[in-house]
C-alpha cells in the first residue's frame, strides 16, 4: 500500500499542488486558444463516444450472431489498437489517410484527420462491452420474438437494445474518457496546426513552454470532467439496474 | 487423538456462530457433529483444525492446549466440502503433496501415495487432473490426500453434502469401514440425521451455536434431552401436550383410561405402513400416527372413523413447554 | 439481406480504420527492398532506442508484476481499509491521459518538486534521464496484472490455499505451491499486457524524457522524432517493429484468453 501511494498517490497530489493556482487558472481561463482546444476536445470526444456506440454495437452483433470465414481472425484484430502503439496508431493513419494520398484522401491536419485516430485508439471498448452482453443474451429470445411476427428492427429495437444498453453506454464513457486524453495517436496527424490541436497537445506544449501550471489546470478539468462523466455513468447504471 | 473444546465462543459480526461451547471427543471414535445448517457445526470443526480461531475459550488435543497453535502443526487431516482439490496438480500430485512438504523421502512418497490410491480405489486414475474427476472420485481424492500425512485426527466438513444420493450412500459405508480400519479419531459434519445416525459412534448436536446433547445414537433417539434433539432426529408428533414418535401412538377403536378420542381425518398408504392424521375431538392440534398395514386392517380404519389414542409405556415423550 | 450488408458494412469500416492502415505500413516500409529497413534499424540512433525501450521494459515489467501480483493478493485476501480507494488509485492510470501521467511525474522529479528538490540537492538526476521514464512507465502500467489478478484469486477462492495449509504448508509454500500456480494464466495474459504498454508508451515518458537522440528516445519516441526529422525509411522501420511487436502479443493475448477461460472452469467444476 505504501508502494501505491508513493507510486501513484504522490505524483497525484504533486499535480494537484501544482494546479492549485489562481493564477494559472485566469490564464488558462483568458487564453482564446486554450478554450478552443477544450471545446475541440470535448465535442470530438463526444462525437467518438457516439460512433462508437453505433459501429461497436454493429461490430458486436456480427462478431456474436454472424457467421463468416476468418471470423477469429477479425475478433482478434479487435484488440489491435489496445496492442498497438498509439505513436504507430498516428503513424499507421498519416500512411493511409496523409499527403501521399494512397486512397486519395488527406485529412491530415484537418479535425478529420484527429476524429479517425481517436476512433482507430477507441474501436475495442464498446465491442467489447457489449459482446459478452450478447453472448448470453438467449438467441431463443430474439427466436421468440420473430415467432410473435416481430421484424428484425422491431427485435433490435424492442429486445436486443434495451438488453445491451447499459454495456454500450459504459464501453462509450471509457472511449470517451480515454479520448479525451488521447495524445500518441493524434500528434502526427494533426500536424503541429492550432486548430487540430487537442488537450493533451496544450498541456504538452505548456510543458515545453515553462507553464507546468496551465498544464497542471489543464489536466484537471480533463480528470474532473472524466470523473463527472463515471459518476453519471454510475447513478444512470444504479436506476436501469433498480428498473432491470 | 482425544478432543475437548472447553467454553469456545466465535462471533462473526453481529452473528453468534458459537456461544460456550464444551464438547469432548474420544481417541478412535468416529463422531458426527450434527445440526441445522448455520447452527455453527463447521465453525467448531475448523476451530478445532486451526482454520478459524476462536473468540474465547480453549481447544485440547490429546490434553495439549493446541487454541493458539497453527493448523499446518496440529496434524490433522481435513477433507473440504467442496474438495479443494489443486485443480493445476494431478491425483498423483494432489495426494502428495502434505508429503512433499514434509520432505519425506522420494521412494516413501511413492509407495504411500500408490497405497493410498489403491485405498481409495483411484488407481487408475493417478496421472488425471480433478477436473477430469467425477463428484464422489474427487472426494476420494480430497480424503486420500489428507490420509497421506497420517494424521491423527481426521475431520471433514459435509464431505458427502455435494454428491448426489446413490453416491453418497457409497461413500457413507466407505467412510465407516475405512474408520474400522485405520481407527484415526474422526469427526465430521453433517446436516442428514439420518448420515450421522448410520455411521457414527457418537453426535453431537448443535443448533444455534449451542450444544443440545451429546451422546450415542441410540442415547439420543431414545433419551432426547430436548424437543429440538427428539425433532431433528427423527418424525414427532404432538399428543396432549406431549411430543411422541407416531409409531409410539396406540390406537384402539374402544374407549380406554387416559386415551385421547380422535376422528381419523387421512389415511396415506406409504407401502407396508401407513399414516394416519387423526383430529382429537377437544379441538387439539392434529395428531399423526404411524401404523403397519396390518393393523390398519385389524382395526378396520377408514376416514371419519373413531379412535382413541394413547402412548405405549416404552415410549419416548418430551413435556412441550406451556 | 440485412445481415449481409451489415456483415460488410463492418467489416468495410474495420479495414478502413485497421486492416488497410496497418498493411500500408508494411508495404511503404519494404517499398525500397529490405536493405535499407535493415540499415536503418541498425543504426546508431535506432539501436540505442531500441536498447532504451527493452531496459525500461526489463525493468518496469518485473516491478508491477511482482507488486501486480502482491497488492491483487491483498486485495481479494485481506481486508483493506477504505476498499474504493484503492480501487479508485489502482485503475486511476487508466482514467488519466498519459500525457497527465507524465506531468505528474515531471512535476514530483522536477527541480522544484517534493522527490525532485532532494534529489537536486543530492545531485541525483532523475528528470530527463531513464530513471524517469522508468518511473512514469511504472506508473502507466500498474493496473494491467492488478485487474486480471484480482478477479481470478476471487474465483478460486481460500479452499485451496486452507487445504495447503492443513498440509503443513506455510503461508510462503501455500502461495508458491497452490495459489501462484493457480493464476498462473492471469499472471501471464497481464503481463502480456504489460510489456506491451511499456513498449509503446509515448505521451508520458515524451514528457520526462530529455529527447535527445541516440539517448533519450524509446522506439515510439524515435518514430515521432523521425517522422518530424523527415526520415520515412527509419520512421516506418521502427514503426514496424513495434507493429510486429504488438502482433505477437495480440496472438498471444488471443490464444491466453481461450486459456483463461478454460482454468476457470476448472476451479469451479
Amino acid at each position: 500500500m505504501l508502494y501505491l501511494s508513493l507510486l501513484v498517490g504522490l505524483p497525484v497530489a504533486a499535480l494537484i499542488s501544482l494546479s492549485a493556482d489562481s493564477t494559472a487558472w485566469s490564464a488558462v481561463y483568458h487564453d482564446a486558444h486554450t478554450r478552443t482546444v477544450l471545446e475541440f476536445t470535448f465535442a470530438v470526444s463526444l462525437a467518438v463516444a457516439v460512433l462508437n456506440s453505433i459501429t461497436g454495437v454493429a461490430l458486436a452483433w456480427v462478431l456474436v450472431r454472424d457467421d463468416f470465414p476468418g471470423k477469429r481472425i477479425v475478433n482478434a484484430l479487435i484488440d489491435l489498437p489496445f496492442a498497438l502503439p498509439t505513436i504507430v496508431a498516428g503513424l499507421v493513419l498519416l500512411t493511409l489517410y496523409g499527403p501521399t494520398k494512397p486512397v486519395g484522401l488527406n485529412v491530415a491536419g484537418t479535425r478529420v484527420g484527429v476524429l479517425f485516430a481517436l476512433l482507430f485508439v477507441s474501436l475495442p471498448f464498446v465491442v467489447r462491452a457489449v459482446q459478452p452482453v450478447l453472448l448470453t443474451l438467449e438467441r431463443e429470445v430474439e427466436d421468440a420474438a420473430a415467432c410473435l411476427g416481430a421484424k428484425q428492427w422491431t427485435i433490435f429495437w424492442r429486445i436486443i437494445l434495451p438488453a445491451i444498453r447499459p454495456a454500450a453506454l459504459t464501453g462509450a464513457t471509457l472511449a470517451f474518457a480515454r479520448v479525451m486524453g488521447e495524445f500518441g495517436s493524434v500528434v502526427l496527424i494533426s500536424g503541429n496546426i492550432p486548430r487540430t490541436e487537442i488537450a493533451s497537445q496544450v498541456i504538452f506544449n505548456d510543458v515545453e513552454n515553462g507553464a507546468p501550471a496551465q498544464a497542471a489546470v489543464v489536466g484537471i478539468i480533463l480528470l474532473g470532467t472524466a470523473l463527472v462523466v463515471f459518476v453519471l455513468l454510475g447513478l444512470l447504471m444504479r436506476r436501469w439496474t433498480r428498473h432491470g | 487423538m482425544s478432543i475437548q473444546c472447553q467454553n469456545v465462543s466465535k462471533s462473526f459480526g453481529d452473528f453468534h456462530a458459537l456461544q460456550d461451547v464444551t464438547v469432548e471427543i474420544d481417541s478412535g471414535q468416529l463422531t458426527a457433529v450434527l445440526g441445522p445448517s448455520g447452527g455453527g457445526k463447521s465453525t467448531l470443526l475448523r476451530i478445532i483444525a486451526g482454520l478459524e480461531t476462536a473468540d474465547s475459550g480453549t481447544v485440547l488435543i490429546e490434553g495439549q492446549d493446541v487454541t493458539h497453535v497453527l493448523a499446518r502443526d496440529r496434524g490433522i487431516g481435513f477433507v473440504f466440502q467442496h474438495y479443494a482439490a489443486f485443480t493445476h496438480m494431478t491425483v498423483w500430485e494432489n495426494v502428495a503433496f502434505g508429503l512433499k512438504i514434509q520432505k519425506t523421502p522420494k521412494e516413501k512418497i511413492r509407495g504411500r501415495v500408490n497405497d493410498l490410491l489403491n485405498l481409495v480405489h483411484l488407481d487408475g486414475l493417478a496421472k488425471r487432473y480433478p477436473s477430469e474427476l467425477s463428484g464422489g472420485q474427487r472426494q476420494r481424492m480430497a480424503l486420500a490426500r489428507a490420509l497421506a500425512v497420517e494424521p491423527g485426527l481426521l475431520l471433514l466438513d459435509e464431505p458427502f453434502g455435494a454428491l448426489d444420493v446413490k453416491v453418497r450412500q457409497e461413500l457413507r459405508d466407505w467412510l465407516r469401514r475405512l474408520h474400522d480400519e485405520v481407527h484415526t479419531t474422526t469427526i465430521f459434519v453433517t446436516h442428514d440425521q439420518e448420515e450421522a445416525m448410520e455411521i457414527a459412534d457418537q453426535i453431537i448436536v448443535i443448533n444455534a451455536g449451542r450444544v443440545e446433547q451429546a451422546g450415542t445414537p441410540d442415547t439420543l433417539y431414545d433419551r432426547p434431552a430436548n424437543q429440538f434433539v427428539m425433532g431433528f432426529l427423527g418424525p414427532v408428533t404432538q399428543l396432549g401436550d406431549r411430543m411422541v414418535r407416531p409409531h409410539d401412538i396406540r390406537v384402539s377403536t374402544q374407549p380406554e383410561a387416559g386415551a385421547q378420542e380422535a376422528v381419523v381425518d387421512r389415511l396415506t398408504s406409504l407401502g407396508f405402513e401407513t399414516r394416519i392424521v387423526a383430529r382429537p375431538t377437544n379441538n387439539g392440534s392434529p395428531v399423526t400416527v404411524q401404523l403397519t398395514r396390518n393393523q390398519i386392517n385389524e382395526l378396520n380404519l377408514q376416514v371419519g372413523s373413531r379412535v382413541y389414542l394413547s402412548t405405549y409405556p416404552t415410549a419416548q415423550q418430551v413435556s412441550m413447554p406451556a | 439481406m440485412g445481415r449481409y450488408a451489415l456483415r460488410y458494412g463492418v467489416l468495410a469500416y474495420l479495414s478502413m480504420l485497421l486492416v488497410v492502415p496497418v498493411g500500408m505500413i508494411a508495404y511503404r516500409t519494404f517499398q525500397h527492398g529490405v536493405s535499407p529497413v535493415w540499415d536503418a534499424l541498425s543504426s546508431d540512433s535506432a539501436t540505442s532506442a531500441i536498447k532504451l525501450s527493452l531496459l525500461i521494459a526489463a525493468i518496469a515489467v518485473p516491478i508491477n508484476v511482482v507488486f501486480g501480483i502482491a497488492t491483487g493478493w491483498l486485495l481479494a485476501r485481506r481486508k483493506m481499509p477504505v476498499p474504493w480507494l484503492v480501487n479508485a488509485i489502482i485503475n486511476l492510470p487508466f482514467a488519466m491521459s498519459p500525457v497527465i501521467i507524465g506531468l505528474a511525474v515531471f512535476q514530483l522529479y522536477g527541480r522544484t518538486g517534493w522527490i525532485g528538490q532532494y534529489l537536486f540537492d543530492h545531485q541525483i538526476p532523475v528528470l530527463f534521464t531513464w530513471k524517469a521514464m522508468v518511473i512514469a512507465t511504472v506508473f502507466i502500467s500498474l493496473p494491467f496484472v492488478v485487474r486480471e489478478v484480482v478477479p481470478v484469486l476471487e474465483e478460486i477462492g481460500t479452499d485451496q490455499e486452507q487445504a495447503a495449509e492443513v498440509l503443513g504448508a506455510t503461508a510462503l509454500q501455500g502461495f508458491f505451491r497452490v495459489t501462484l500456480p493457480a493464476i498462473r494464466w492471469a499472471v501471464v495474459y497481464g503481463t502480456i499486457l504489460t510489456v506491451a504498454r511499456a513498449l509503446g508508451e509515448y505521451g508520458a515518458v515524451n514528457l520526462v524524457s530529455s529527447n535527445i537522440v541516440g539517448q533519450g528516445l524509446t522506439l515510439p519516441l524515435y518514430v515521432d522524432n523521425r517522422v518530424n526529422q523527415l526520415d520515412p525509411t527509419s520512421a516506418y522501420s521502427a514503426g514496424l517493429l513495434l507493429a510486429v511487436i504488438s502482433l505477437i502479443i495480440l496472438v498471444g493475448m488471443t490464444t491466453l484468453s481461450g486459456r483463461r477461460h478454460r482454468t476457470a472452469e476448472e476451479t469451479t467444476a
